[in-house]
C-alpha cells in the first residue's frame, strides 16, 4: 500500500452532510471490470440533466483540475461498501479527505488505499471549510500526518486527531494482509480450538440429501 | 461464573469467542466463519489475491453467489446483460480456480447472497458472517454478526479467513408496541430512521431488544437487520430463539444429530445478559405505528402515509437540505403524501422478497390488476424463493394483475443488471436506499413495505394498503 505522509495541493469543498456512494461513485449506465474512475467521480453531481458537463460546478472549475483534498460535510461516504468511491478518488489525485465526520465502512475503505480520512470537530470545520472557500484552489493546502498538522491559506495552523494505529498504517503503508499473515499460528490455534469447542462452526458441509431435487 | 463474565452483551459473547489475535498496530482480528461473495466484487479480489500469489485460506468456508450483475428477465444467461456477463465469467472462473463453491446462474438455489444463505442454513448464530456488501447485516436476524466488507477486506479475508477490525461500541435500540395489521419490519426500520437519523449507528454494532424485535417472525428479522447499515453501523442483529432454532433446523448445511443439539445448547446462551451495560440506547416506541414511506433522498426523511410532507420551518442546514430533497422528488412542503402519482413498483431484494414478503403482496394484489400505465415488477429474492412462490401460485397472481415476474437477482435495488428507471420517474420500492440516482439518472424512489408497494402498483399513487385490506375482507 502507498503510504502517507505529507502532501501539498489544492483543496475542494463539497460542503453537503451525508454524500454517499452513490453520489460519489455512481454505477454507471455501462459496466465493465475496469471503469473508468476518472469519469466515474461525483459523475451526476458534476452533469446536467442531458449527461453534458456542468462547468459550473465545483469540480469542473479549472482551478479544481487536479484537487489533492476533498473538504466535505457530516457521514461522509455512506451506503453501500463499495471500494470505487475510494478508487474514484484517487484516480483524481485525492488522497485525503477532511469531513466533519465519515461513514464506518467508507473510513476503512480509505485506510486500506493509503487514503488519509480526517474528521475535524465542527467549529474548527467550520473555520477551516471558510479558509478552503476563501482560498477557491489558488493556494495549496498542507497535510502533514508526522506532525497531524494543516497548514494553508487564511489562518494558523490545525492540528487533527487520528488514532495512533490508523495513523501508523498510513505512515508506514504497511501491507495490511502481510501483517495479518503474521498471525498465522494464531488463526490456525483458534481454528483448532473450534473444531472441539463448536465444531459446527469450522466445517460447512451440505447434509446428505439435501442437494434440490434428492 | 465471575461477575464480568454475567454482563457481556451478545456482541461481546460473539465478538470475544472469535478473537484471534491483536495485530501490530493494535487492530484485532476476529475469526470470519462463513464468507460469502458476489460477481461485483469477488473478481477484483481474486485478481489482486493471485497477483500476490496468495491462497485462499478456507475455501471450504467460502461461497460465491451471482446476484448483483444477473439479468431478470425470464430464459435469461449470461448474456441477457451483456455488461454482467464479464463479471459472472470471472466470478466462475476465480471460484473454480479457488475451489469455493459456487452458485452460478443456472443453479437451482442461485439468488441474492443474504436471501439464500439463511436459505441454506450458512448463516448460524453466533456465528460471524462476512460479505463484500454493506447489506451483511441482514443475516443478524438469525443472530448471527454479519459484516459488510470493502473489497481489500474481502481479499483480506480470502487470504487470512480473519478481518482485522476496532471494536466498535454497542448500541441497544428497544423497540415496544404491537404491530398491527399491515404494518411491518420495514415501517419499524423506516420510523426508527425517522427518530434517530441516518448516521446515529457509526461506530457502533446494534442489538434489536424489546418486545415488538421478540415477536417479529424470523424472515421479518432479516428485513429490519438489513436496514441497519442505513443507520449506519456495520451490524445489527436479534438475539436467536425457538423461532430461529425452527426455522434453521433441517437446512442443508445446517449440523445434525449431536452437532445440532450441541450448537443449540451454546445458541441459548448467546442472549446479551440481563444486566449487561450497553454504550448507547434507544426506545422507539411503535405502538400505533402506521405504515412509513420515505418522501425524500435519505432514509431519515421518512413519515407515516397518512401524514403530510414536513414544512421547511427549521435551521438553515436543515432547510437547505429539505428544498435540495424536495427538488429531487418533484414534491412540496405540507401536501399529504397518499395519493401522490407514481410510475413504477419495485418489489424485490435483500431487504424485502422473501416468501412472506411475496405471500403478502399477493394477497393485496390478487384479483386485480396494476394501475395503466404503472410498471410494476416483482423480482424474486432467490431462485428458491421463486419456486416456492409459483408452486403456491403467485406467479400467476402477479403476472395476471399485469406485474412483471422475473429470475432472481439484486436488481432495480441499485440498478446494477441494468433494470432501472427512467428520469423523474416515480417508484414505491422495496429495497433499502433512497438515494439520488441510485434507480436510474433521476428517479424519485420511495422506500416501503412490500404491502404499500403492491397497493400503490393497484392504485396508481401512493396507498395505503389498509385500505385494499379492508377491502379484501
Amino acid at each position: 500500500m502507498q503510504a502517507f505522509t505529507r502532501l501539498s495541493g489544492v483543496a475542494v469543498a463539497f460542503l453537503e452532510d451525508d454524500i454517499n456512494t452513490d453520489q460519489i461513485a455512481p454505477i454507471p449506465t455501462k459496466r465493465s471490470l475496469k471503469p473508468d474512475y476518472r469519469e466515474m467521480f461525483f459523475y451526476r453531481a458534476r452533469r446536467h440533466a442531458d449527461d453534458s458537463l456542468d462547468a459550473a460546478h465545483i469540480f469542473n472549475q479549472p482551478q479544481f483540475a487536479a484537487p489533492s483534498i476533498l473538504v466535505s460535510g457530516k457521514n461522509f461516504g455512506c451506503g453501500s461498501s463499495r471500494e470505487g468511491a475510494v478508487w474514484t478518488l484517487m484516480a483524481m489525485g485525492i488522497t485525503c479527505i477532511v469531513a466533519r465526520s465519515m461513514a464506518d465502512l467508507y473510513r476503512e475503505n480509505c485506510l486500506q488505499n493509503g487514503v488519509l480520512p480526517i474528521e475535524l470537530p465542527g467549529d474548527v470545520a467550520q473555520a477551516f471549510e471558510a479558509r478552503v472557500l476563501a482560498a477557491d484552489g489558488r493556494a495549496p493546502f498542507h497535510v502533514d500526518l508526522v506532525t497531524q498538522t494543516i497548514s494553508g491559506p487564511g489562518g494558523e495552523d490545525i492540528t487533527f486527531d487520528i488514532a495512533a494505529n490508523d495513523r501508523t498504517r498510513l505512515l508506514e503503508g504497511l501491507d495490511d494482509i502481510g501483517m495479518s499473515l503474521k498471525q498465522s499460528d494464531a488463526i490456525a490455534a483458534w481454528e483448532e480450538k473450534m473444531r472441539a469447542q463448536s465444531p459446527w462452526l469450522q466445517s460447512a458441509t451440505r447434509a446428505p440429501g439435501t442437494e434440490p431435487g434428492a | 461464573m465471575s461477575k464480568t463474565q454475567s454482563r457481556k452483551t451478545m456482541f461481546d459473547k460473539i465478538w470475544d469467542a472469535h478473537y484471534v489475535a491483536t495485530r501490530l498496530d493494535g487492530r484485532e482480528l476476529i475469526y470470519v466463519d462463513r464468507h460469502v461473495l458476489h460477481d461485483l466484487h469477488a473478481p477484483h479480489a481474486f485478481e489482486k489475491l493471485e497477483q500476490a500469489s496468495r491462497n485462499v485460506r478456507r475455501p471450504d468456508l467460502t461461497f460465491s453467489m451471482q446476484d448483483h450483475t444477473v439479468a431478470t428477465k425470464p430464459g435469461r444467461d449470461e448474456n441477457t446483460n451483456p455488461d454482467g456477463a464479464q463479471f459472472q465469467r470471472a466470478m466462475r472462473e476465480g471460484s473454480n480456480r479457488h475451489k469455493i463453491r459456487l452458485f452460478d446462474l443456472t443453479d437451482p438455489e442461485q439468488g441474492i447472497s443474504h436471501v439464500v444463505a439463511p436459505e441454506l442454513g450458512l448463516v448460524l448464530p453466533g456465528a460471524t458472517h462476512a460479505v463484500p456488501d454493506s447489506h451483511a447485516c441482514t443475516v443478524g436476524g438469525l443472530g448471527a454478526l454479519g459484516i459488510g466488507c470493502g473489497t481489500s477486506e474481502l481479499e483480506h479475508i480470502l487470504a487470512t479467513q480473519t478481518i482485522a477490525l476496532k471494536r466498535p461500541k454497542r448500541m441497544r435500540i428497544n423497540l415496544e408496541g404491537v404491530l398491527a395489521p399491515g404494518v411491518t419490519a420495514k415501517d419499524v426500520s423506516l420510523k426508527i430512521m425517522a427518530q434517530i437519523g441516518v448516521s446515529a449507528g457509526r461506530g457502533y454494532a446494534i442489538e434489536y431488544a424489546g418486545a415488538l424485535a421478540r415477536a417479529l417472525p424470523v424472515e421479518a428479522r432479516l428485513t429490519l437487520c438489513n436496514m441497519t447499515i442505513e443507520m449506519g453501523a456495520r451490524s445489527g442483529f436479534i438475539a436467536p430463539d425457538d423461532a430461529v432454532f425452527h426455522y434453521l433446523a433441517e437446512r442443508p448445511y445446517m449440523p445434525r444429530g449431536k452437532k445440532w443439539e450441541a450448537a443449540l445448547a451454546q445458541w441459548r446462551m448467546l442472549a446479551s445478559d440481563e444486566d449487561a451495560i450497553f454504550d448507547k440506547e434507544f426506545d422507539i416506541d411503535c405502538r400505533g405505528l402506521e405504515p412509513q414511506i420515505t418522501w425524500g433522498t435519505d432514509q431519515s426523511q421518512t413519515i407515516g402515509l397518512s401524514g403530510a410532507l414536513p414544512a421547511l420551518d427549521t435551521d438553515a442546514d436543515t432547510r437547505l437540505k429539505l428544498e435540495r430533497a424536495y427538488a429531487y422528488m418533484g414534491l412540496a412542503p405540507g401536501k399529504p403524501i397518499l395519493g401522490t402519482p407514481i410510475e413504477r413498483v419495485f418489489i424485490g431484494s435483500c431487504t424485502n422478497a422473501r416468501m412472506s414478503d411475496l405471500r403478502a403482496a399477493a394477497a393485496l394484489v390478487k384479483g386485480r390488476s396494476v394501475f395503466a400505465g404503472v410498471t410494476a415488477m416483482v423480482v424474486p429474492g432467490s431462485t428458491s424463493v421463486k419456486r416456492q412462490a409459483e408452486a403456491e401460485g403467485l406467479d400467476r397472481v402477479f403476472l395476471d394483475a399485469g406485474f412483471f415476474w422475473g429470475e432472481s437477482g439484486c436488481s432495480m435495488c441499485a440498478g446494477g443488471n441494468g433494470d432501472r428507471g427512467r428520469p423523474q420517474e416515480r417508484v414505491v420500492s422495496t429495497t433499502n436506499r433512497n438515494f439520488e440516482g441510485r434507480q436510474g439518472k433521476g428517479v424519485r424512489t420511495h422506500l416501503a413495505s412490500p404491502e404499500t408497494a403492491a397497493a400503490s402498483a393497484i392504485a396508481g399513487h401512493i396507498a395505503d394498503p389498509r385500505a385494499l385490506m379492508a377491502e379484501t375482507k
